[in-house]
């Protein structure tokens, strides 16, 4: 649409690109190859990826905390990384306003090292909404966990769990040649204001590469 | 007054001519709230999580206005 393909709000025309893709047409092979290469090819600017991974739901101008999310997990753009969106709007774990910076490099730290965990031990990520929420809950996840692998962890274990494996993804990133320069946003988030709340993301490169430098 | 509503996954149900995501008219008495929105539709107000008028995150309370645009979200999470 950015590059007049089709209009944008053209809704039955993005459902026939789709179709392209199934066609095998030259278009459809285009589009099959995902955002980023799309928008190289039509040499448009505003493609809203990191790391080649297209963003999901939420906009990093209006929820700054999943904004630093997309930009530093080693997944690429992925809210599940890192699901700050609960406490920035649905007052889970606490309510902090999405459109302010202040402590949300720390809070995708922390949500990212959670879902680290949570990822590893063989949970569903949803168990993160009530045990967030609820303390004998967290403790009751920590409990079931030494019930069934015979480890005695405590929430300190967790974080540093949570932080060695977070380590060692960005460890097999850099090795592959990705390293904190694929830590941003898109340029055109950093300069152009949203509507309606008309922000820009306005964290900088410094509290991006924190996230992972504080781990 | 009239407003125009979206009522957004599992509230869908509170309304048998009503799909999720698709706008619809509705008419309120004046300076009706999003409370009194929901409860004329009938949804229990702790089915609703989230309510946005034209836009931006607005509590229960709000006082609606001619022509707003309104779409409620029950809690959910996702991408």
């Amino acid at each position: 649409m950015q590059a007049g393909v089709i209009p944008f709000g053209d809704g039955k025309g993005a459902i026939k690109l789709i179709h392209e893709i199934g066609k095998g047409t030259p278009l459809g092979r285009i589009l099959a190859s995902g955002t980023d290469v799309t928008g190289k090819i039509y040499g448009v600017t505003h493609v809203p990826t990191v790391k080649g991974q297209s963003m999901p739901a939420y906009e990093p101008r209006a929820v700054k905390g999943i904004g630093i999310t997309y930009a530093t997990t080693t997944m690429g753009a992925d809210h599940t990384a890192g699901y700050t969106i609960a406490p920035e709007i649905l007052g889970v774990a606490g309510k902090v306003d999405p459109l302010s910076p202040e402590g949300k490099a720390a809070l995708s730290r922390g949500f990212q090292t959670a879902t680290a965990f949570i990822d590893s031990s063989g949970h569903c990520l949803f168990i993160a909404f009530p045990i967030l929420d609820i303390a004998s809950g967290y403790q009751g996840m920590i409990d079931e966990c030494n019930g069934v692998f015979g480890t005695n962890w405590t929430a300190d274990d967790v974080g540093a769990y949570g932080a060695a494996v977070l380590k060692k993804e960005r460890a097999f990133n850099e090795a592959a040649g990705i390293g904190k320069e694929a830590d941003r946003v898109p340029e055109f988030m950093k300069t152009e204001p949203l509507p309606p709340h008309n922000q820009i993301f306005d964290i900088s490169d410094e509290a991006l590469d924190s996230v992972f430098k504080q781990l | 007054m009239r407003v125009i509503v979206k009522l957004f996954a599992s509230l869908a149900r509170f309304s048998s001519s009503i799909q999720s995501g698709v706008p619809f008219e509705m008419n309120l008495p004046a300076s009706a709230t999003v409370h009194d929105l929901v409860t004329q539709l009938g949804i229990p107000s702790e089915e609703t999580k989230i309510s946005f008028v034209n836009g931006l995150i607005r509590d229960l309370d709000w006082v609606l206005q001619q022509g707003d645009e309104v779409g409620i979200f029950p809690p959910i999470g996702g991408g």
